[in-house]
């Protein structure tokens, strides 16, 4: 009919392929592939077919998704720790930027000490960019039962180490082991709310959620949560989008204390925060991608975690970190241990050895962030020992809030109000 | 014994591949249909219920995100046929011994990572960055505009990401058109204009017709173009899927936005796939 | 080497008889199609040089944002950051042993769909079909489910099954185009000259639709060391080169990424380069 379908015709266009059309487009551009996609060869018999097919798998495969939770066997400590020993290696999961590094990036000096004083070889992995896609790896892992590869991980307190508790996927502590936390832990730190009496964690380092912002692009001082609302900066200011940070912050922007909140206080926080978003001044929820583009100019002012301004500062980025005056939030990561952990031993014995002072010191000095050992502050620099912002006085720690802990019942009619904020 | 061979050779020779796209591809789409159909949560466990109604909240919890994914689709595949067409047109009429050439520098994009490239923009784009801030520092752009985080950003890195796979079937199809016919239509004097729209264009309709499809389908489906470069109101409906997947957990619900653009999506491919194909069939017998 | 470039210049008789402003206005619309098309290449390649470029760039800092001076010490400290150094190397391996799966699977299922008229071919071309033009998020999602409803822990393996599964399409059709032109005539002969169906292969049907393989399984590595999404609903725990670098994004990407790229990004321009020049060779 046509010479489309002559031999040559085909011959000419594999020419072609030859001559550097070897990628994808070979196959896009390949005439067989056209006439597939643009000529009616597949008949209705070969769609009853195909949807016959599946129809027979999805009879196969009615069967539902099994629930993850545990059953208590070895829960107590006494029993998970008998007849654990020293492995001599220790594979821990971090955040990025959350270690004291030497000459290059891979050089971690406070873990040399630590592999010098034990002989225990940390493999040290900068794995974890948020809680709850960090946990979504791991989570199918746990459930089964296997070892995740790592056998210290840093969490965050929230929703996220809530359910990895509540999951009974934590090995519980024994305290025996924690003598250097218990002589030198601050009180603040000690028998928290989300994991009374240090049961499952104890904590890594904690930070403040406020403000930071770049004075030269505001063009003044940042002092009130309002700040974030200035028509001015439409397009530059940068809101987190979690389900922790935003909105407690927001609670406390108008006024509420996040503990004592209720839904309806919930419902006026989302919308002032809807609001914000409509007049086109959020220019975008940011994870923890906030920091790069607030030292690179996108952002002049933004929802900030304390201790990635400070880290920009030392790096000579013009940045400033400000608690606002309706009050910031206190947020901790934890070390804790996977119960699948195959060398606990040496993690519980890392975690011990991080509460020495001058460890403490070494670890706040580089990375910025609120270490849970006050002495720490006689092996830092003078000016980062009087800093308050890393050794927070209690008055000022009066001046900050914790997350509201949430019920399941709870927590799905807060994610209902505030997911369509930052979802949008 | 050849008679034998050639009874049961060629579903010895497709069973293997045709095994594996069955198990992991056709039974997952099976599986991802009776997962939508659960209810429960990841703690619990999810039970068989049937729960139809999922898939109406699914599409009004998400009505604005599938919206804007078509739109945004549909706008970046528009672009990318106005973008490709003059410049295959140029390549299979004029490029001459280079066209292979030219074809292969269209492809160097594919040689480097589609994250990277996407990364890469959004550092070219940035409001301070190596484009803007130059601008910038010449007063020629006001101090807060910016591209980034913008639909308009979204949508242009649909456009550059997805480009290749309109131009090379435009190509192919113009290159196939026989310059024969071009003579003749120049024998029986038709001006550059009617040569155009009444012999090329409608020839190379099938080119465009099938770049349609390898752009607007990944392109509506896309979710790294609207995290990378997108801000705020730029959410699209894979963003939605990859979340509530893997971050939220949701199955249910995930399953049955996925399933929901799968159906739309395919619909609109076989309907479209039979419409054209019988449009192509007359085009071709009419000649 | 086609009929169009062999063709002189479009003009029958009747364009002999153009007026010369006509001619002269369609070589001005050339000119300007000739400049559009480098215009267009430009905008191509511009994120590929900024890669490169910054791969070389003395960085301040965490931040690989503005130029400050040549330096060759990311290429020196290629392999400086562990993780990162994994997700490549697993890149590489997934690339490999998922290209080779798939281009087994997927050389059979062409020769035996661009070879053979049988039944139920037509509902696996509707396979093929369907399976390369769903999106993406959809495949990584609903074979998630698979694997959720199975228990199966996500980490390579399931990597691997992923990326055999969608290359096994694309291997299958370039291999069938290949076999558009071919003579079954010559296997005819060989077996009539007492070839067994194994010798057949190897010594006629092979060399013959080799150029098809080689094509498709370039094509099948290159899919499969790019591929994100479908990856990123898959991997668990485990990171491939894309992941761990939009991973990165978050922080700032450290200009060890540009190098691996550039050099990824060379190399396969290199492979490209050569087989196109053995097929013009065989050829000849």
């Amino acid at each position: 009919m046509t010479q489309l379908d002559t031999p040559g015709d085909a011959g000419r266009s594999g020419d072609d392929r030859g001559h550097g059309g070897d990628l994808r487009a070979a196959a896009l551009a390949d005439p067989a592939m056209l006439r597939g996609l643009t000529q009616a060869r597949f008949g209705r018999r070969g769609l009853l077919r195909f949807a016959g097919l599946a129809g027979g798998a999805t009879l196969l495969a009615a069967c539902g998704v099994s629930g993850e939770k545990k059953d208590s066997a070895g829960d107590d400590a006494a029993s998970f720790w008998r007849d654990r020993t020293k492995a001599g290696t220790l594979d821990f999961a971090n955040w990025p930027l959350y270690m004291d590094v030497g000459s290059t990036d891979s050089d971690h000096p406070s873990l040399d000490v630590f592999t010098k004083k034990t002989g225990i070889k940390v493999t040290y992995r900068e794995v974890i960019q948020d809680n709850e896609s960090f946990f979504a790896q791991i989570r199918p892992t746990l459930a089964a039962g296997k070892s995740i590869g790592y056998d210290l991980m840093v969490l965050t307190n929230g929703i996220t180490l809530s359910r990895v508790m509540q999951l009974g996927y934590l090995a519980p502590l024994d305290h025996a082991r924690l003598p250097t936390f218990a002589a030198n832990a601050s009180p603040n730190v000690r028998n928290p709310t989300y994991d009374p009496g240090n049961a499952y964690t104890i904590p890594w380092q904690s930070g403040l959620t406020g403000i930071a912002y770049d004075p030269a692009k505001t063009g003044r001082e940042i002092t009130s949560y309002n700040d974030l609302f200035d028509p001015k900066f439409a397009g530059k200011v940068g809101m987190f989008g979690d389900n922790q940070d935003l909105p407690n912050l927001a609670l406390l922007g108008i006024g509420v204390e996040p503990a004592k909140s209720t839904p309806d206080d919930w419902k006026k926080a989302a919308a002032k925060l809807t609001a914000q978003r409509r007049d086109g001044i959020v220019r975008k929820y940011y994870d923890q991608s906030y920091i790069d583009a607030l030292a690179g100019g996108d952002l002049w002012i933004s929802m900030a975690w304390s201790g990635d301004v400070y880290q920009q500062i030392a790096t000579g980025t013009n940045l400033k970190f400000v608690v606002p005056s309706e009050g910031g939030l206190l947020w901790t990561d934890n070390m804790c241990i996977p119960k699948t952990a195959p060398h606990p031993v040496d993690a519980i014995s890392y975690m011990d050895f991080v509460y020495r002072p001058e460890i403490a010191g070494m670890l706040t000095e580089y990375i910025n962030y609120i270490t849970p050992v006050p002495t720490a502050a006689e092996h830092v620099p003078a000016d980062l020992a009087k800093s308050t912002l890393l050794f927070p006085s209690a008055d000022e720690l009066s001046r900050v809030s914790r997350f509201r802990v949430l019920t399941t019942a709870e927590e799905t009619e807060w994610n209902r109000i505030f997911q369509p904020v930052y979802q949008s | 014994m050849r008679r034998q061979a050639g009874a049961a050779g060629p579903y010895l020779l497709v069973l293997p591949g045709g095994l594996w796209l069955a198990v992991f591809f056709v039974v997952p789409m099976a599986v991802m249909l009776s997962v939508s159909l659960q209810t429960g949560n990841v703690v619990d466990g999810f039970t068989q219920t049937f729960n139809f109604r999922i898939y109406a909240d699914a599409v009004t919890t998400y009505e604005t995100q599938f919206i804007r994914s078509l739109i945004f689709g549909l706008i970046a595949t528009v672009a990318t046929i106005l973008l490709a067409y003059p410049m295959a047109y140029w390549i299979a009429f004029h490029a001459g011994r280079n066209k292979s050439n030219y074809l292969f520098l269209v492809l160097l994009p594919f040689f480097v990572s589609f994250v990277i490239r996407t990364v890469s923009w959004k550092f070219l784009l940035a409001d301070d960055g190596i484009l803007l801030g130059n601008l910038k520092d010449a007063g020629l752009l006001p101090a807060d505009f910016h591209v980034l985080a913008t639909s308009f950003a979204v949508v242009a890195g649909l456009t550059y990401n997805f480009f290749p796979f309109m131009l090379l079937p435009i190509y192919v199809a113009l290159e196939r058109v026989d310059p024969q016919l071009l003579e003749a239509a120049d024998d029986l004097y038709a001006n550059r204009r009617e040569v155009f729209g009444r012999v090329v264009l409608p020839l190379s309709m099938p080119g465009v017709f099938a770049g349609f499809l390898l752009t607007f389908v990944p392109a509506t489906a896309d979710f790294v173009n609207a995290y990378v470069l997108g801000g705020t109101n730029t959410t699209m409906i894979g963003n939605i899927i990859q979340t509530t997947y893997l971050t939220n957990a949701d199955y249910p619900l995930a399953s049955a936005v996925s399933f929901i653009l799968m159906a739309v999506l395919l619909i609109g491919i076989f309907g479209y796939a039979r419409l054209l194909g019988t449009r192509d069939v007359l085009e071709m017998s009419a000649r | 080497m086609t009929i169009l470039d062999a063709a002189p210049p479009r003009l029958g008789p009747a364009g002999e008889d153009r007026s010369r402003s006509g001619r002269r206005s369609g070589r001005l619309g050339q000119r300007l199609l000739h400049a559009y098309t480098w215009l267009i290449l430009l905008w191509l390649v511009l994120p590929i040089i900024v890669m490169i470029v910054f791969g070389f760039n003395d960085r301040v800092g965490k931040r690989n944002n503005t130029w400050n001076g040549f330096t060759l010490r990311w290429w020196g400290e290629l392999f400086a950051i562990p993780d990162l150094t994994t997700a490549l190397v697993n890149s590489l391996t997934i690339a490999l042993l998922s290209t080779a799966v798939a281009t087994v699977l997927g050389t059979l299922m062409g020769l035996g769909l661009g070879r053979h008229s049988f039944r139920g071919r037509g509902g696996v071309e509707l396979l093929m079909f369907a399976n390369i033009a769903a999106p993406e998020v959809v495949l990584g999602a609903s074979l998630l489910s698979l694997f959720i409803t199975m228990g199966v822990p996500r980490g390579y393996l399931t990597i691997l099954i992923a990326h055999i599964m969608f290359n096994i399409s694309y291997v299958a059709v370039v291999v069938r185009a290949r076999l558009a032109g071919f003579d079954s005539s010559v296997e005819e002969a060989a077996r009539d000259l007492g070839a067994g169906p194994f010798t057949t292969f190897r010594l006629v049907t092979l060399p013959l639709i080799l150029p098809g393989v080689v094509s498709g399984a370039l094509l099948a590595f290159a899919m499969s060391i790019d591929e994100y999404v479908i990856t990123t609903f898959n991997a668990g725990s485990t990171l491939t080169f894309p992941l761990w670098v939009f991973g990165a994004t978050r922080v700032g990407v450290p200009p060890q990424v540009n190098v691996m790229a550039t050099i990824i990004f060379v190399a396969g321009v290199l492979l490209a380069l050569g087989n196109a020049l053995l097929l013009r060779r065989r050829r000849v």
